[in-house]
Formats: C-alpha cells, structure tokens, sequence
C-alpha cells in the first residue's frame, strides 16, 4: 500500500467531494426558486385572493389551507403519538403485542403517501361521511406523522435519566404522576423537535391531501373543519400542470412561499434544540 | 429516658431503644444474582445508623428495599420481613405510596427536577396530595428549607431554576425537598460523595440537627463520616451483614476481623 500520507489526503478530498456533491443540488434549488420566485414576493401576493383564473393576485387561500391543515394534523397527531409514546417506554410489558405494536409503527412510517391519501379518501371521505374536508385531511396527515411523532417521543422520554423517576417515587409519586410530573416536562423540547420535523413533512405532501381536502379553486376561505381547502403544494401542482399561461413568477413565488414555510419549522425546530441542548438539562 | 426500679431498690437508668424499623431475613436479587444474603438489621428510632462497607456490597440495595424503591427496579426480587411501626412493609398488601411517605429518601446525586423552580422542587412531593392554599406552601417551603439548613442562601432567589445552585446547595435542596412530605425515617445514600469537604460538613451537621426530629440510615463508604454522624454502625461485605453495634464499639473493638481489617483500611 502506498504512503499512509497521501492516502489520507485522498480520503479528505474524497470525503470533502461527497460532501460538495450533496450541497449542491440543495443550493441549486434553492438558488432558482429564490431567483424566479423572490420578485413575486410582497405583501399583495401573500395576502391577496387568487384573479383571473389564478393567473394573478395573491395564494392566500393556500396559506391559510396550508396553517388550518398543518395545526390540524397535530390537532391529532400530537396528544395521540404522545400517549402511545408514553404507553410503549412507561408501560407495555415485553410481548408481543409491544413488538407488533412497534413492527406497525416502523412499516407505517415507510408507506408510500398516495397509500395514505387512498386510505384517507376510503376511510374520512367516504366511510365517515367527513368530504372531501380539512378535517379529512388532518386525519389523514395525522395518521401518517404518527411514526415520526411516536418515535421521537419515546426517544426523548427513554433519555429523561432514571434518577428522576426515582426521586419521584421516593416522594410518593404513582407511576402515572411521575410520568405526568417529572418524565414528560423532561421529555417536552425533544417531543416538540420531533413533532414539528413531522409536521413540516406532512405540510409539504400532495398525494394525502389529493382527494381528502385539497380544492382546485374556492373563491372564499374556509369556514370550517368540514370544508374544502386549497392547499399550497396540490397549489403549485394546478399552477404548473393545470392552468395554462401562468406566469413563471407565480409559479415560483408560490413554490418560494411552500419551502420557506417547511423551512421556517425546520429552522425553529432546530433553535428549540440548541436553545434547550445549551440549558443542559441534566 | 426511663427510670427502672429494680426490687433491690437500685435505680439504674436506661435509653429508651424504640426499634423504628426492623430487617429481618432479607434475601434480595437482581435476576439471578444474588446482593443481599439473609441481613437482620434493626433501625433505632431517632437515631442515625450509617451503613458502611465496599462498594457493591449491597448497601444501596438493603436501604432501597426500606423504602420498596428496589421492587421498581427490573428483574430485581427480596425475601424477607421489614417492620415499620409492627406492619411488614414487604407484603403485597402494603401501599408502597404509602410507604414512601414515612420513609424519605435522598440519593447520591443531588438530583433537583431541571424543569422546576426552586420553590416548586421543595413542593414537589407535596403537589401529589392536590391543591393547597399558596400561603400554606409558603410557609411549608420556609420551614422545610430553614430545617435543611438553606433558607438563608436561597430565600430571594425561590423562583430559580433548582439546577442554578451549587452542588452542595442542591443536595440540602433535595434534603428539603424529602423534608417536606414529613417522613418518620430519611434514607440517605451516600449523601455527600458528590460534594466537596465544605458542602459536606454542612450536610453532616445537618444531620446532627435532624436526628431530634428524624430516624436516619445513611450509607457511606467514607468511614470518618460514619463515626462522626452515626450512633450505630453497620459493616457490609459482599452482601452480608458482618457487624452491627454502637459506633465507638465497631471503631475501637469490633469482635470481628473483618470489620477491624476494614475500618483500618486493609482492604475496600
Ligand atoms: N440495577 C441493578 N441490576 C443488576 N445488578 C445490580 C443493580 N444494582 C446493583 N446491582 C448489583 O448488586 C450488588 C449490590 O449493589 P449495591 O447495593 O448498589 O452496592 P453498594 O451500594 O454497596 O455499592 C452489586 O453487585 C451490583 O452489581
Ligand atoms: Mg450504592
């Protein structure tokens, strides 16, 4: 073999190479749509009604449908997740039922989503009657959170040291009090981080919302959980494939407006951990 | 103190031993392996018993089933009888919430709730039993943390997180915080192993200080410690009980070799 220097520094450029390859795309992206989208940006078009035919105006409508869904979703998602989290790392018994229970969590989380939005048309739309409706929707965007949700919940009560439950029970804690006291406060930031990773995912969807809630044009906001929305990437999809002669700035101002709304939660995601990482809790 | 009159009309007068607590068989087991053999062990009402020896010798394990924290533990399993007040506090019937109320515990590593204030760790154990006027606690707060010896130090700063404090100040903390849910008999482990000698000379006279009030078992592996806080000494090795008596008796005369071997530092 040749000279442990060089190869080492072939490793680094190797290494660095890979590394630059992965960035790349990533700011490519970004770099077009800021280019193409970042002109449409301004307060008429973030908060205007969609004109002539969508071709003008503003993607209110779709912000709105987008925040109704996403607070929606964890609506669901967050109380139902938490409590199974805590049931499978606080109670289940070794069996099998905790491993099926934990085999499904780990298959649902690699179902491919148009299977969640069939599901949901199946299930919300048509069995329960909801329509096509945000509360469809969230029920299905929830359902398909629900492993990123579980799983980060439990990692994060599982870490919560077991020197604070004891000192919990010293004082006469029950189990369910020092859960509820003690365990879940602990567990909160890495709970939180996890949820809005999941929910960023889940804003940033079409196949679930396609036939559970997403409208192609509404000329009103919705009014309740039981209408119809226009959502911001089933949006992007009828500007670009289903309306001829939308202008490009459009089309990207709408594609900017998505990403920086996955982006805004993935940022303060990522805050809420350095912020509690930095008061070092234990 | 009691005055007995023997028929010769001698007066002789003897300290009144109430035995608070009391071991008997204890066998106990973590899965298959064995860390408590057969320990019968008496705990002397407002008296403090230290309970020293090598560590893994089973001193955590005997004062945890004292108060059933050692059932809480997987795979872990005990024999044995231990009375409290006559009750056997080992049969299933017995409440270990109960329990837990009458024997307080403070551990190793000062452990103050991180999410909590330091008025709201003094509460803790109290908020379990519901709501309680907020004069009340106030008054509970002052009380327990003056016993503990800390309300000087941190009575302007209630509302700070626990964890700000020193490490010393936080184990009188969690000793204030066991304080307040009025325990009969306070188990310490190894109280004083994280701090450093100042920290632990308040903790030791904070000791002196509570034994009027309290029974108290402490574990220590350091011996100075258990001669100058205990009345009575207890010497584990390898899972048995090797000697129990008075202090100055297991650190001037100890009848057996192991324990002389030990407190003179030839092994451990
Ligand atoms: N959670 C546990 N699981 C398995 N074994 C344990 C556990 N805790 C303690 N032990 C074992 O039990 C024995 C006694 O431990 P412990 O009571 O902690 O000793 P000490 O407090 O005197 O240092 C040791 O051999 C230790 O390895
Ligand atoms: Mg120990």
């Amino acid at each position: 073999m040749g000279d442990p220097k060089k190869i080492q520094k072939l490793m680094f450029f190797l290494l660095l190479l890979a590394t630059i390859i992965i960035i790349v795309p990533v700011v490519a992206i970004f770099a077009i749509i800021l280019f193409h989208g970042l002109p449409a940006l301004n307060w008429g078009f973030i908060f205007g009604m969609p004109r002539e035919g969508m071709r003008a105006g503003g993607i209110f409508p779709t912000i709105i449908g987008t925040l109704y869904l996403t607070l929606g979703t964890m609506a669901f998602s967050l109380p139902l997740g938490v409590l199974a989290a805590i049931y499978l790392t606080e109670y289940a018994a070794e069996n099998w039922l905790t491993r099926l229970i934990e085999i499904s969590i780990i298959n649902l989380a690699g179902i491919p989503s148009i299977v969640y939005g069939l599901f949901g048309l199946g299930l919300f739309v048509m069995f329960l009657n909801f329509g096509a409706s945000i509360l469809a929707g969230s029920l299905t965007l929830a359902i398909m959170t629900l492993p990123v949700i579980v799983t980060a919940s439990r990692e994060a009560l599982i870490t919560v040291p077991k020197s604070f439950r004891e000192v919990s029970y010293s004082l006469g804690a029950s189990r369910w009090q020092t859960v509820w006291g003690v365990v879940l406060p602990n567990a909160i930031p890495g709970i939180l981080t996890g949820t809005i990773l999941g929910l960023s995912r889940a804003a940033g969807e079409t196949a679930p919302i396609l036939f559970t809630v997403a409208a192609f044009y509404l000329p009103a906001l919705p009014r309740s959980i039981f209408d119809q929305a226009m959502v911001l990437p089933y949006h992007i999809y009828v500007l670009s494939t289903q309306v001829p002669n939308v202008p490009a700035k459009i089309q990207y101002g709408t594609i900017l407006v998505l990403v920086l709304f996955v982006f805004i939660m993935n940022i303060s995601a990522a805050f809420l951990r350095a912020h509690f990482r930095k008061r070092k809790l234990w | 103190m009691t005055k007995l009159t023997t028929q010769s009309e001698v007066i002789i007068v003897v300290e009144e031993q109430i035995k608070r607590m009391q071991a008997k068989n204890i066998n106990a087991w973590f899965y298959d392996k064995q860390a408590l053999q057969n320990i019968n062990l008496d705990i002397y009402d407002k008296k403090v018993t230290a309970i020293i020896g090598p560590s893994g010798c089973g001193k955590s394990t005997f004062i945890r089933n004292l108060n059933r924290l050692h059932e809480t533990v997987p795979g872990a399993r005990v024999s044995g009888t231990i009375l409290l007040d006559g009750e056997n506090i080992l049969q299933g019937s017995y409440d270990a919430v109960a329990l837990r109320r009458k024997v307080g515990m403070v551990f190793q590593k000062p452990t103050p709730f991180p999410t909590m204030s330091i008025y709201d760790n003094v509460t803790a154990g109290l908020k379990l039993y519901g709501r309680q006027s907020k004069s009340d606690l106030d008054l509970l707060v002052e009380k327990s943390l003056k016993r503990a010896a800390l309300w000087e130090e941190v009575k302007d700063i209630l509302d700070k997180p626990g964890i700000s404090l020193s490490g010393g100040q936080q184990q009188r903390l969690c000793i204030a915080r066991a304080l307040t849910i009025e325990p009969e008999v306070i188990l310490l482990d190894e109280p004083c192993s994280a701090l450093d000698p100042i920290s632990t000379s308040k903790i030791e006279e904070l000791i002196h200080e509570l034994k009027h009030k309290y029974t108290i078992v402490i574990v220590t592996h350091n011996m100075q410690q258990a001669a100058r806080v205990a009345d009575y000494t207890a010497f584990f090795l390898m899972g048995e009980l090797v000697e129990f008596d008075q202090t100055s008796k297991i650190f001037t005369a100890p009848t057996d070799k192991r324990t002389e071997d030990y407190i003179t530092g030839r092994f451990g």
